[in-house]
């Protein structure tokens, strides 16, 4: 299996506020990645940094066995144009913990713009395929509706479609259902699980216990901006080896 | 047990206050009326001076006017902002130059400073290859054009700037996270959502400058009160004819609030209407027949 992401190393500091201190993950093809920890312990940040939403202060990340926003040059890297990084942006996708859809436009032209505005391809292409995509995430009837009359659920499950439509190589989940209805989790995590069973990569930023046992290949524990931990799903729950983990876990059940 | 129930008679406050000064309002609306026409004003000549040729020519001026420098101004504001919102230090510095420099002065003194460019650029010439002498090119209307246009911008793009900032920092990261620069991401998404914000200040604004165009006539632009004023010279009517102008403004004014309301709605779009207009209704049959 092949990497599909790899940070090395890598740092970020908020000004005085070191927020990831040598986070280094592997993640392969078809995996599913959870991270967990309490707030303030750098999964978003993490997560961010490796679509470039957020700038590394030291050590690399690399997409693909490419490093993100920076070309490699004997021992420097240089900075990449907006253009270049924007191309390496779209080969990512990420879904984020407020849907962040575009309200002015409708739910099909939310999905068609980064494939036919972005990545240039043809556009009735895209649309038969963006309606495939929305009969998959259940809402085939909402495709001319506009994002602010939809359910939290069902913006989130656009906000998923759109990104599935760019065809990305992983995606990336910031904490996808903690705005949402305690009724409406549920919607969003089926999605998200079929989406996993269909071998897609994905990183999860979660609360959701319960979805990572049943789904994530390996669970990585963050705390104070440093992995922790790194367990199987089964491990996790029964038979965690790190005590903090332990606690951490009792404490979300 | 259930209890009977009371048959209440609900007794609203009497408002005298409200009344007593709607009459006394009323009351003076009717004694400036009566001043208006039994003052020494020839009604006659105000319908007469209507439709004349020279005042209709002054109301088309006056609305070319007005529509060419909100055009510029909002061009040079849409710029301005974007310019001082870019990460370029460059630009920024030229914004906030650009801003200080025309929201500094009145806008009469701009209108006679660029009427008057001569004195400080006898010629203008574009790279040595074309030459030309000011004075034939800042006409009145060039002068007036420039002078209304290029300060309005100033204040648009402070306007701009606002309804940029109100967009939540969110889309700029989810127009990045499919692949777009920050500068596609501003013209497609942010701008757009932004102008239902833009959208009612400029449309005070624009009402504003109808009434700013009167102040071109000191260039010697012949918009409406320039018009009238050439007619007044001529019949000594001073007050009918000002009321002739002031009848013109109120219409244009009038026109323009209304269609501000349509402009806001089209831009209001997915904020209260739940599905897509018209258009894109064959798509939705297309869908409805797929499932």
């Amino acid at each position: 299996m092949s990497v599909i992401i790899s940070a090395e190393q890598i740092n970020k500091h908020f000004d005085d506020l070191h927020v990831l201190k040598d986070v280094s993950l592997d993640v392969h093809e078809g995996e599913v990645i959870c991270i967990i920890g309490p707030s303030g312990s750098g999964k978003s940040t993490f997560l961010r940094c490796i679509n470039q939403l957020e700038v590394t202060t030291d050590g690399i990340i690399r997409v693909m066995g490419e490093i993100v926003g920076y070309r490699e040059d004997g021992d420097k890297l240089h900075r990449l144009s907006d253009r270049k990084i924007a191309a390496q942006r779209s080969r990512v996708g990420m879904v984020f913990q407020r849907f962040n859809l575009f309200p002015h436009k409708t739910v099909l032209e939310n999905i068609l713009e980064g494939p036919v505005f972005v990545q240039k391809r043809n556009k009735e292409q895209v649309k038969k395929e963006a309606l495939e995509i929305l009969k998959k995430v259940g809402l085939s009837n909402k495709a001319n509706s506009y994002p602010n009359s939809l359910s939290g659920g069902q913006q989130q499950r656009v906000a998923i479609a759109r990104t599935l439509a760019m065809k990305p190589d992983a995606i990336l989940f910031d904490e996808p259902t903690s705005a949402l209805d305690p009724e409406l989790v549920g919607e969003v995590l089926a999605v998200m699980k079929e989406l996993a069973n269909s071998g897609m990569t994905m990183i999860v930023v979660t609360h959701e216990i319960g979805f990572c046992r049943e789904v994530a290949d390996k669970v990585v524990f963050m705390e104070s901006g440093e992995i922790v931990a790194v367990e199987s799903p089964e491990n996790m729950l029964t038979n965690p080896t790190h005590a903090r983990l332990k606690e951490f876990v009792s404490a979300v059940l | 047990m259930i209890k009977p129930k009371i048959q209440y008679t609900r007794v609203e406050p009497s408002n005298y206050g409200q009344k007593i000064t709607a009459v006394l309002l009323i009351m003076v609306l009717i004694y400036i009326c009566m001043s208006f026409w039994k003052g020494q004003i020839e009604w006659q000549y105000v319908s007469e001076n209507l439709f004349t040729p020279t005042v209709l020519s002054g109301v088309w001026s006056m609305i070319i006017m007005t529509f060419l420098a909100m055009a510029l101004g909002i061009i040079l504001g849409v710029m301005a902002a974007v310019a001082r919102m870019s990460d370029n230090r460059v630009l920024q510095s030229v914004s906030i130059f650009y801003v200080w420099l025309f929201r500094g002065t009145p806008a009469l003194l701009q209108l006679l400073l660029w009427f008057n460019l001569a004195l400080i650029f006898p010629h203008l010439s574009l790279f040595g290859l074309v030459e030309v002498r000011t004075v034939d090119v800042m006409t009145p209307f060039v002068a007036a054009l420039l002078g209304l246009g290029v300060q309005q911008g100033a204040y648009t793009s402070e306007v701009v700037r606002a309804g940029i900032l109100s967009i939540d920092k969110g889309q700029l990261e989810a127009a990045q996270s499919i692949g777009m620069t920050k500068f596609e991401a501003m013209v497609r998404i942010i701008l757009p959502q932004a102008m239902r914000v833009i959208i009612p200040p400029i449309g005070n604004e624009t009402i504003g400058m109808v009434k700013l165009t009167s102040l071109a006539s000191v260039i010697q632009y012949s918009e409406l009160l320039r018009s009238v004023e050439d007619v007044y010279y001529v019949n000594s009517r001073v007050i009918e004819l000002l009321l002739v102008a002031a009848a013109w403004y109120m219409v244009v004014v009038t026109i323009l609030s209304i269609g501000q309301y349509y402009v806001e709605k089209y831009f209001s779009r997915g904020w209260g209407a739940d599905t897509a207009p018209q258009k894109q209704s064959k798509l939705t049959n297309a869908v409805a027949e797929g499932e």
